[in-house]
């Protein structure tokens, strides 16, 4: 595995950024820039640079979609969020239609966050790709052809065109998929979700995302400690902050910042990715929670640092 | 962990020592549930953490289901005293917005009980 990259890291629904959201970045831009100037665009590149992510960037607003760079030819993502959209549109654009590919999705579940950007995934539609989509769930595929019926959506699912597939994995079993060994673990979520190990050539990468960590059996613990163990990523659901996930929003099957840091550290873990976000937190709310974990992996650290990221739409890590 | 206790009129004053971590939370909440359950202390438990080093997911866990706890019977749970760690680990698990977090032991009693300030005043 060489490179993860995130094309869609919100929870719940997509959301867009507003003109009034813009509008308010470029004044925060131009207002601190007051009286320079810039005699190039590699000076232009810098001051951005140095704006804050909040005001230079934006976390986006795509729902779950990670791709995982194997190094192979062949593709592997996970979840069908919104996010896949742009991923389809990139890998044609690399490619082109006419050039067939397979792709390898991993489904931690069919909430529909997870899987509303099917429809949307024109390779599914492009006879000659192969799209072979994993999980663990018994009703996986009922899920996936349900949302492209009448009234649903216009399209039915029978016009994709792509040899589509669907494989069951056991979980805790491990199975060897496009040159990874792929282990599922059951988490905590309505209806059930599945997180997903994915081991190569050395590395680790863990996606754990809508898995509630109830906190009250250290027989739980220890099995997340387990399946994190070593990591080199490990892609979290932060999406709450500890106090409203254990009270006001227990069972909404959702974790925290804080249970990210606490299990990356009991396991070794190399580096922590938040993601899930809420779709109300703006990119200064994210930004807030990102610099608040950093801090709290400092002040609670007793080995090796622990990493600390938030993911956004578009991001890439090195593995 | 050591947890020592002592009732001042309608209210305890609990002082753990050590770290709450997801191995001694247990202890915590062990030494919790006689006083949660105590008829005597009708207006709360007053939890001194002077000496508390660091307080995981877990133990701030066992804090939430106290105060829930403590809510049906019309009484509250305090904490004071946080050491500078524990009060980031309150601020950044937004703890501090959902407990009732106090400096000393004895503006958490000022604002609980009368009587039990000034049991604590003169001990």
């Amino acid at each position: 595995m060489k490179r993860v990259r995130f094309w869609g890291t919100r929870g719940s629904l997509p959301v867009a950024l507003t003109a009034a959201t813009v509008h308010r970045k470029l004044m925060t831009a131009l207002r601190a820039a007051s009286g320079r100037v810039f005699a190039s665009d590699a000076a232009i590149e810098a001051y951005i640079d140095g704006l804050g992510f909040p005001v230079s960037g934006t976390y986006g607003g795509h729902t779950s979609c990670v791709e995982i760079e194997t190094g192979g030819p062949e593709y592997v993502l996970c979840d069908l969020g919104s996010g896949v959209r742009p991923f389809g549109q990139a890998a044609i654009a690399r490619h082109g239609p006419g050039s067939p590919q397979t792709y390898h999705i991993f489904m931690s579940h069919v909430h529909w966050d997870h899987i509303m950007g099917l429809p949307f995934f024109t390779p599914a539609y492009i006879p000659g790709n192969r799209v072979r989509i994993y999980g663990s769930h018994s009703r996986l595929e009922a899920a996936l052809r349900r949302q492209q019926n009448e009234p649903s959506f216009p399209v039915d699912f029978s016009v994709l065109r792509a040899e589509i597939e669907f494989v069951h994995l056991k979980p805790g079993k491990p199975h060897a998929v496009a040159g990874m060994t792929v282990t599922t673990k059951l988490q905590q979520h309505t209806g059930d979700s599945y997180g997903y190990r994915f081991e190569s050539n050395g590395r680790t990468v863990v996606y754990s995302t809508d898995s509630e960590h109830k906190l009250a059996d250290p027989l739980e613990t220890d099995g997340f400690v387990k399946f994190f163990r070593n990591a080199d990523l490990v892609i979290f659901d932060a999406m709450y902050s500890l106090a409203d996930a254990i009270s006001i929003k227990a069972d909404w099957g959702h974790s925290s910042n804080v249970v990210g840091v606490e299990l990356c550290q009991m396991a070794g873990v190399r580096q922590l990715c938040l993601f899930h976000h809420e779709p109300a937190s703006d990119d200064e709310a994210i930004e807030r929670v990102l610099a608040d974990t950093r801090r709290l992996e400092e002040i609670t650290r007793t080995g090796e640092p622990l990493l600390v990221s938030a993911a956004y739409d578009g991001m890439e890590i090195e593995l | 962990m050591e947890i020592s206790s002592r009732q001042y009129v309608d209210v305890v004053v609990a002082a753990p020592v050590g770290r709450i971590d997801h191995y001694s939370a247990g202890q915590l909440e062990a030494a919790l549930i006689p006083l949660l359950e105590h008829s005597g202390i009708n207006k709360g438990v007053v939890l001194d953490f002077a000496g508390v080093e660091y307080i995981s997911s877990v133990g701030l866990r066992v804090l939430m289901v106290a105060a829930k706890q403590m809510r049906t019977r019309e009484a509250k749970i305090a904490v004071a005293s946080l050491q500078p760690v524990v009060a980031e680990i309150f601020a950044i698990s937004r703890f501090d917005r959902v407990l009732d977090v106090y400096p000393s032991v004895r503006n958490a009693l000022e604002k609980l009980s009368a009587p039990a300030l000034e049991a604590f005043n003169a001990a």
